[in-house]
């Protein structure tokens, strides 16, 4: 077992992934002697040199679009995007080539893709650095879209998503790259597999859906909930396209009331697509509306206000409690 | 407003040329040419072939048979030129129009026609030709070929990556950080830009105030202006360009200088914005016509070689609209084919429920 930070299991898993495979490539902006903003490619230049750690031009669209003919070559890049309000400079590349090209080469090609993405917010940022872009992507068929919330996971999601020959759009919790967990990086018996969620807490009277930095929000307010007596079922659903259905409508069947909590605006978030497949899916288990929590229909605010924005465990809370209002 | 477009052209742009519109062989300082009368002959065969492709494939729009069709009419030379000047190791990167560069990577015609007869999306195996499928958005598959070329580069392989696009897609941002970065990485890459002087209805000067072929010193790297007509010039030109991609020299910026001489597509109509006496003039510098005045001044060909390609042509083009038509039609979940590589839950639930409310007609 060995104690790793988030980032420094995402280092892990990518400097594993590139001692299995000479064609994984790192690239994007000061991912190389930096070893990016957030240090999560700290080391990786130095040890694979500079044509597998490719420190790019300041250009997103650029980063994707050439990450794309790499992979054309049989290479398989892990692309960084520094921030995740700096990807729409990439969405095009992202959208209309990444996406579509395996399609329309009727399967003559795969794009083995890793798009980096730190997401969220909470760090006390300016503006563009705290956003959480993960609607976009889920609605764009031909992309996997999944996001990490702890350590371990983020150890093995990233090895699993650089071997996938699926485009894969991954989605790094910023503001828990600092927190640390023991990892067993010499067995993959414990990995589960990339597209299949997680009940992270068991629970009996209403179920919890987060991915991402809130995950462990919600395990915090499942927390607090156990001491006013009630039991709430956390799932961490790690992948967002596609979504581990099962696992999600089998928890719902049993509680009967569902909390879904993300930092995105909750206006055609992914909260909106959770809650309708739950609806046509478990519609007489319901004991009251699927609830959802999450950013307002404003832009990210200025990091005084983001406390106010960001979902935290009193409105998980306070979205429970009107969950059984009904 | 419009740009002073004297501004920035210190000089009168140069244009190599080694066949002029008349047939007559020039000599140029930095690029010649040595072809053997059957190479000469090949090229006038392609150059005649490939009109006549796209001739078939307007009518069969005209007819109903093709959505739409992307003609490159006057555009031949520029593209078999270039297209010829390949190697079977390199790749080329096209836009939707390089019907001529498909030919010299021996695509199928008909596989050209997929696409625009909406049966799919991209009908051939890239791998197969290394010829890039057609590229819709315009511009992004310069940044595609740049990688590609840094993949060559990290292979240690002898090939270089052509990336075709047009006047109007100079302005695009992707083509500019494709420069940089082909710039930067000393990528094995070539950038040949068919200037045809219009993107749909607007004119070069929409696009430009320099010549753009003279971008390519702000990047870093050599720009040569060639005339787009002229099929040995674009020959040469581009064998050199890829002769220093491969030998490590890094990118150049190709601009053949050229003329649409048709509709953007089928579904354009270019009188509402240039002036028929353009299409005339430059109908004076067909490119067809010039190999064929040079085959018959240096009697390297005859009327029999003249009608031999063109009774090839009518069998080319009867046989490809018979392809066509016998193209056959996608099934309805065949649509579910292909979107992700590996597995996937969502596709295979709705791909079954489509497929049982199908059934339900049946009954």
């Amino acid at each position: 077992m060995t104690v790793l930070s988030l980032s420094k299991a995402l280092n892990e898993g990518m400097r594993k992934a590139m001692e299995d495979d000479s064609k994984v490539l790192i690239m994007g902006e000061d991912v190389g002697k930096l070893g990016g903003v957030f240090r999560v490619t700290d080391g990786l230049q130095k040890d694979f040199g500079e044509d597998r750690v490719i420190d790019t031009p300041l250009a997103e669209s650029g980063i994707i679009g050439t990450a794309i003919g790499l992979a054309l070559r049989g290479y398989r890049p892990v692309c960084e995007i520094q921030f995740d309000g700096f990807v729409f400079p990439a969405a095009d590349q992202i959208i209309t080539q990444l996406a579509k090209m395996p399609m329309r080469s009727l399967g003559a090609i795969k794009l083995p893709v890793v798009v980096r993405i730190p997401c969220g917010g909470g760090i006390g940022a300016v503006e563009h650095h705290s956003e959480s872009p993960e609607a976009y992507f889920t609605h764009t068929a031909g992309l996997r879209v999944v996001a990490c919330s702890n350590p371990a996971d983020a150890y093995s999601m990233i090895q699993q998503a650089i071997r996938s020959d699926d485009p894969v759009i991954f989605f790094e919790p910023k503001r828990r790259y600092w927190e640390k967990a023991d990892i067993d990086t010499g067995s993959t018996d414990w990995w589960t597999p990339l597209d299949k969620g997680k009940v992270v807490r068991q629970g009996t009277d209403a179920t919890l859906l987060a991915y991402g930095p809130m995950v462990k929000t919600c395990l915090e307010a499942a927390t607090a909930a156990e001491e006013d007596g009630r039991s709430l079922e956390v799932i961490d659903l790690r992948s967002l396209n596609p979504l581990d259905a099962p696992l999600v409508m089998d928890s719902v069947r049993r509680t009967g009331r569902v909390v879904v909590v993300h930092e995105a605006p909750v206006n055609s978030g992914f909260g909106a697509e959770l809650a309708a497949r739950i609806t046509e899916q478990c519609f007489y288990h319901l004991e009251s509306p699927v609830l959802r929590v999450g950013g307002f229909s404003t832009p990210y605010p200025p990091s005084k206000l983001e406390e106010h924005y960001l979902p935290d465990l009193d409105r998980v809370l306070d979205a429970v409690d009107r969950a059984f209002g009904y | 407003m419009t740009a002073d477009a004297s501004r920035g052209a210190e000089a009168p742009p140069e244009l190599v040329q080694l066949l002029t519109p008349e047939g007559e062989r020039v000599e140029h300082p930095d690029y010649d040419i040595d072809l053997k009368p059957e190479e000469v002959r090949s090229l006038y065969r392609d150059l005649v072939l490939v009109r006549r492709i796209d001739l078939e494939a307007v009518a069969l729009q005209r007819q109903g048979e093709l959505g739409i069709w992307a003609s490159l009419l006057g555009q031949e030379a520029a593209q078999i030129g270039s297209g010829r000047a390949l190697t079977d190791a390199d790749m080329a990167f096209p836009t939707y129009r390089e019907h001529g560069v498909a030919w010299c990577r021996d695509v199928d015609p008909v596989k050209l026609l997929g696409l625009f007869r909406g049966v799919n999306h991209g009908g051939w195996d890239p791998k197969e030709h290394n010829f890039h499928l057609y590229t819709i958005v315009i511009g992004s598959q310069t940044l595609h070929a740049v990688g590609y070329a840094m993949g060559i580069q990290r292979d240690d392989a002898s090939a270089a990556t052509i990336a075709y696009f047009g006047d109007g897609a100079t302005s695009q941002g992707d083509v500019n950080e494709s420069f940089i970065w082909a710039s930067v990485f000393n990528a094995p890459i070539v950038f040949f830009c068919q200037n045809n002087q219009w993107a749909i209805s607007e004119p070069l000067e929409k696009q430009t105030r320099i010549p753009l072929y003279r971008r390519a010193s702000g990047f870093g790297f050599p720009g040569i202006r060639v005339d787009g007509n002229d099929v040995f010039a674009c020959l040469a030109v581009t064998r050199q360009a890829l002769k220093n991609a491969r030998e490590g020299h890094g990118p150049t910026l190709i601009e053949a200088y050229t003329y649409r001489m048709g509709a953007h597509t089928t579904t354009d109509d270019p009188t509402r914005y240039r002036v028929a006496s353009e299409l005339e003039a430059w109908k004076l510098k067909d490119p067809i016509e010039r190999v064929k005045s040079y085959l018959f001044k240096n009697e390297l060909a005859d009327q029999a070689f003249i009608e031999s390609v063109e009774a090839e042509a009518d069998q080319l083009g009867a046989d490809l609209r018979r392809r066509c038509l016998a193209m056959p039609d996608p099934e309805p979940l065949d649509m579910f084919d292909h979107v992700y590589t590996e597995p996937h839950p969502l596709i295979d639930e709705e791909r079954a429920q489509f497929a049982a409310y199908l059934e339900g007609f049946e009954r």
